[in-house]
């Protein structure tokens, strides 16, 4: 089949998708620009601003937290990421990253009925502390772990 | 036009496993080229899942995701035989949608 | 008496710490490894491969799905645990890349220039041939490796290939066997396998292709040999070349009995 063809048919396109994304969490109304990324959020350069810009300036710590991520990383292209929250009411997972450009790496929005679990990868640019953000029930939840960054081999 | 996506849900126990694997270069922005120009960012922002028309799970990306991204999630009451979609959208209006069977 | 037992003891506690910690970091190391087994982004080269493979292209406007890997026209499952092989068609021994270039000029039509223009792909620039890779390995694992040298080509190819192997030579008089024929070496992080002793041989091999983290792409065993002969400073292993096909042929021959279990994810 003509891929072009498929994705036309298949796409809920970019307002569909506007809308899809424009349920409750991180996403302030105010922050969201025209194609509904938090451009705040994401642009923000320390863990202080993007935190203010997510509405989370003073997250507590939870024990039913966890972040599962190696203490060490071999490449900081891709670091494999796990939040699993077993807070009730969990609505939102964000994983951020201290020492990179930019903090926010992503944010989901787990709608009830989806478990509050999610893997990803992200870049690291060097040795860092991860934060995982967690909104539930209304309230903001903040736990760490440090993450080493090796860039093993010479390229090849 | 971006490849397809590889999708694999299967369920278990009344929960749905996803795990979506999506090409793109998640580009930085911040990365030179051979020739010493900054190669411009391009980036998936937004990425949204979809089961029986309703949304069990939406993201916003920025460009520290890794390239070529990986993504597991889990939700409740998907059947065997149903369908789930995933949509992405990039910082360049591109986008992309796969649908899969749930196994 | 008392400040020289202490000094010892202090040196003994922070060799153990230094051990320890040696040891950690490999294990954490692994667990990182572990982490990304699950979702390897080679599945995008795969079901990129199979359509490659189904697509009619060329002149002749045909796809491959009447090529013959060794198996018989058309059949992909297990042929890559049985490559390189001798094909009487073509009267010489091939290995997976030289195949496909023969059934893109044979059955396609496509000039041997053309079907070789891109081994290695970068970023947009792909190369159909590691999308065709990952998929017809893919279609290979859990097959146990069974490399023939009886025909007097393969025995030659795998003569040749071994002879390669311990050659010395380049700017830094190395061999392969200078980096992969002693057990326990590594560069940096990498462990290197051993590739003299069975284990080491069937490890290397059969874990290519992979994806390569550190590139965002996807590596056959061609870009291995490929780019071990820049590390040495050697020429180019030109692509398909006699040289590269025997090479290849000692190497797969020895991993012989082992599962295929690529494509795999490296760092």
């Amino acid at each position: 089949m003509n891929p072009m063809r498929r994705t036309v048919l298949k796409s809920t396109g970019s307002a569909g998708l506007l809308a899809l994304l424009a349920t409750a969490g991180f996403l302030r109304p105010s922050d969201v620009l025209a194609n509904g990324w938090n451009k705040i959020a994401f642009d923000s350069k320390t863990m202080a601003e993007t935190l203010k810009a997510l509405g989370a300036s003073t997250p507590a710590s939870s024990d039913a937290i966890q972040l599962r991520a190696p203490d060490i990383a071999e490449n900081g292209a891709v670091v494999p990421i796990a939040v699993d929250s077993k807070l009730p009411g969990t609505q939102s997972i964000a994983v951020l990253i201290d020492k990179n450009p930019q903090p926010l790496a992503a944010s989901f929005e787990l709608p009830s009925g989806t478990e509050g679990t999610v893997t990803t990868r992200v870049k690291m640019g060097q040795t860092s502390d991860v934060y995982a953000l967690v909104r539930a029930d209304g309230k903001f939840y903040m736990v760490k772990k440090e993450i080493k960054v090796t860039l093993g081999g010479c390229g090849g | 036009m971006a490849d397809p996506m590889r999708i694999r849900a299967v369920a278990r126990d009344g929960v749905v496993n996803v795990k979506v694997l999506m090409s793109h270069e998640m580009e930085t922005g911040q990365r030179k080229d051979g020739a010493g120009q900054l190669v411009p960012a391009h980036f998936i922002q937004s990425v949204s899942a979809t089961h029986n028309g309703k949304v069990v799970l939406s993201a916003q990306w920025g460009p520290a995701v890794s390239k070529n991204p990986f993504l597991e999630f889990n939700f409740k009451a998907g059947q065997k035989g149903e369908r789930i979609s995933v949509t992405w959208v990039d910082n360049k209006g591109e986008q992309r949608t796969d649908e899969a069977t749930i196994n | 008496m008392t400040v020289f037992r202490t000094l010892a003891i202090a040196g003994l506690l922070l060799g153990y710490a230094a051990v320890t910690s040696a040891q950690s970091a490999v294990d954490e190391i692994a667990k990182y490894r572990q982490q990304l087994q699950d979702g390897n982004p080679a599945d995008l080269w795969e079901a990129r491969g199979e359509d490659v493979w189904k697509q009619k292209r060329g002149p002749k406007g045909v796809s491959l799905e009447r090529c013959d890997l060794g198996l018989g026209p058309g059949v992909v499952t297990g042929a890559y645990a049985q490559l390189p092989r001798y094909f009487s068609d073509a009267d010489r021994v091939m290995d997976l890349e030289t195949r496909l270039v023969h059934c893109m000029v044979t059955l396609q039509g496509m000039s041997l220039a053309d079907a070789t223009k891109r081994p290695f792909g970068s970023g947009t620039n792909r190369s159909d041939f590691e999308a065709l890779a990952a998929w017809i390995t893919a279609e290979s694992r859990g097959t146990k490796m069974n490399v023939s040298i009886s025909h007097p080509k393969e025995a030659q190819a795998y003569r040749l290939g071994e002879k390669m192997f311990y050659f010395r030579g380049g700017p830094h008089d190395f061999a392969c066997a200078t980096c992969h024929g002693e057990s326990g070496k590594r560069i940096r992080l990498q462990d290197l396998p051993n590739l003299t002793e069975k284990a080491g041989a069937q490890l290397g091999y059969t874990t290519w292709p992979a994806y390569r983290v550190s590139q965002g792409e996807l590596r056959t065993f061609q870009w291995r040999l490929y780019d071990c002969f820049r590390q040495q400073r050697f020429p180019e292993l030109k692509f398909t070349s006699e040289a590269s096909i025997a090479l290849t042929t000692f190497l797969a021959y020895n991993a012989n009995g082992a599962a295929f279990n690529a494509p795999a994810i490296k760092r």
